[in-house]
């Protein structure tokens, strides 16, 4: 076996050592059970033993990542293994069948390390929705590790995992990835298949990964976009996802909308941000001002959306066909406390929001009005792309917050997604990556920052090569995440 | 401004049993995030198509071919209270 300590290289070069022979598959999946059976951050809702990692992994397979362990968010079905969308309702549910991104891993020959602590049914920001507490943020145990795919967020920050699959529907992936200082990706919607991915807002829900670098998340990307008989509504990515390779950002052009971000950024946050803006010039890149009008009422949109779909989707959670049952009175009765038994307050809260946005009298006020701004958000973006090739931003406006700080006021709570909100209502791919270390409000150890960057749809291979030469400039060193 | 009566309504649509307490609670919550997106209202939407769906897609037609789905068995499996091959239900009427 190498002397190279594989808890801390990225996953290419993991995929790499085993493709070169230095070090077994076999050998891989025992150092990285040993490390998650140590978890200490609540990262994990489900660990694997070693039957349960390869079940279904090809283990002749021997393309790229052939070897490499990934963590799976709990809201991926996964059959035979427990699935609870962190969620009370679905305690025990043991799924019948596979999500197709969790297929393709396997078929790649990816063990799977565990299923990842999330907010119930990915509504959050902090992950403190969890109905299984929340996943801890490893630079700072009593900081949020962001949400909903917080537990994905925080093993591969901590090094309890070579990289994690999460989802992302208003901004689940890329909040997280800034708060626990990693690079986290939400592609095109309909790149990745969405079957079996538990349905929470379904014209916004994308699959996509939170990895150590760029690089790994090209490589996961690569395997997971594609088109799937199974969700209608995917597409996959023309021409596929190749290894990035750009040193720098010559004739490329980004905006700031300058507008949307205003002043609601922390201090440190936006001199993180304006030193990244200075690297993209350093590297050849052109920035400019562009105007997002609409893109302010991005979170006035998606708290009308997001919850009148999710209302909808959820109605299955009914104590009939799997989950839990509360009750054996008349059959209204075993659905109403069923449900109010197995949801947590803010599932309940976005049940009540999306059912009063869609009930009698209230649907043209609130949803048709809701769908209507979003085109303008949609229209807002094709105007800026016909300008400027990539749309930056703080991915956050603070660094992660403290446990419990932001819980008392959900308004609060749904304002951190902001910055990442405008990209899911178009669609368009977007990612984070770390780019520097902020001082919280209120004190304490220094935090990693996340910087946005979003591109027309379909675009992720430019993107992709953007992110690298930047990510390459700045040279963020993520080992302060890392638990001993 | 959402009353309790409002609330009470609203839980019913969605088939949820709250507590006093938290019947409460929503009432304050989703008063003032409605109060947020209220301001939509201020937006000049006239003459601007909904989006539902943001990506163009066309539709896909296959044959409709019979072919194997979940065995029985399975699909049961996971039921509280699976009975006779079937899902069991409480009685849609209350007793007594």
């Amino acid at each position: 076996m190498s002397d190279t300590n594989l808890l801390t290289v990225t996953a290419a070069e993991t995929a790499r050592l085993i493709r070169d022979g230095e070090v077994s598959a076999a050998e891989c999946l025992d150092v990285w059970l040993e490390r998650t059976a140590a978890d200490d951050l609540n990262g994990y809702l489900w660990k694997a033993d070693r039957e349960a990692a390869v079940k279904g992994v090809d283990g002749s397979a021997g393309g790229p990542v052939a070897g490499v362990p990934v963590a799976i968010k709990d809201i991926f079905v996964t059959e035979g293994v427990p699935t609870t969308a962190a969620s009370k309702i679905l305690e025990g549910y043991r799924p019948p069948y596979s999500a197709t991104a969790v297929t393709k891993l396997a078929e790649a020959g990816m063990p799977m390390l565990g299923k990842t602590n999330m907010d119930e049914f990915a509504m959050g920001s902090s992950n403190e929705n969890s109905a299984y507490g929340p996943a801890l943020n490893p630079w700072d145990r009593a900081r949020v590790p962001g949400g909903s795919s917080g537990g994905s967020a925080a093993v591969v920050a901590g090094g309890l995992a070579p990289w994690a699959l999460g989802t992302d529907t208003g901004g689940s992936i890329r909040q997280p990835a800034a708060l626990c200082g990693i690079v986290g990706l939400k592609p095109t919607y309909g790149s990745i298949s969405r079957y079996g991915m538990i349905a929470f807002a379904s014209s916004l829900d994308q699959c996509g990964p939170l990895t150590q670098d760029v690089t790994d998340a090209a490589l996961l990307l690569a395997q997971l976009e594609g088109k799937d008989e199974m969700d209608s509504t995917s597409t996959g990515i023309d021409g596929g996802i190749e290894p990035p390779s750009a040193e720098n950002l010559e004739g490329l052009t980004f905006g700031i909308p300058s507008d949307l971000i205003g002043d609601g950024v922390d201090p440190g946050v936006k001199a993180v941000f304006d030193r990244t803006v200075s690297r993209i010039e350093q590297l050849g890149g052109k920035v400019v001002e562009i105007d997002l009008p609409h893109a302010g009422h991005g979170i006035s949109a998606y708290y009308v959306l997001a919850p009148a779909e999710a209302s909808t989707n959820l109605s299955r959670y009914d104590g009939v066909r799997y989950g839990i049952r509360d009750s054996d009175a008349d059959l209204t009765s075993m659905y109403e406390v069923t449900r109010g038994d197995g949801f947590g307050p803010e599932v309940k809260r976005r049940i009540m929001l999306g059912t009063y946005a869609l009930s009698s009298g209230y649907y043209d006020a609130y949803y048709g009005r809701a769908q209507r701004v979003r085109t303008m958000i949609v229209r807002d973006f094709d105007a800026a792309f016909s300008k400027v090739d990539f749309v930056i931003t703080p991915t956050s406006p603070s660094v992660a917050f403290g446990l419990g700080e932001k819980t008392t006021d959900p308004l609060t709570m749904y304002l951190n997604d902001l910055f990442t909100v405008p990209m899911s209502l178009a669609g368009i791919p977007a990612i984070s990556i770390p780019a520097g270390m902020a001082a919280p409000e209120g004190g304490g150890p220094d935090m990693p920052v996340g910087f946005q960057i979003a591109a027309p749809a379909f675009g992720e291979q430019k993107l992709l090569e953007a992110s690298l030469a930047l990510e390459t400039a700045i040279g963020f060193d993520r080992s302060g995440g890392r638990v001993a | 401004m959402i009353e309790r009566e409002q609330v009470l309504h609203v839980a019913k649509l969605s088939r949820l049993k709250l507590s006093d307490e938290e019947v409460g609670r929503l009432e304050g919550e989703l008063s003032s995030i409605l109060d947020h997106v209220d301001r939509l209202a201020e937006i000049d939407i006239e003459g601007v198509e909904p989006t539902s769906h943001v990506v163009p897609l066309e539709n896909v037609l296959r044959d409709d071919v019979p072919r194997p789905s979940l065995d029985r068995e399975v699909a049961l499996d996971q039921a509280p209270d699976p009975y006779n091959g079937a899902f069991r239900v409480p009685s849609p009427q209350a007793e007594g």
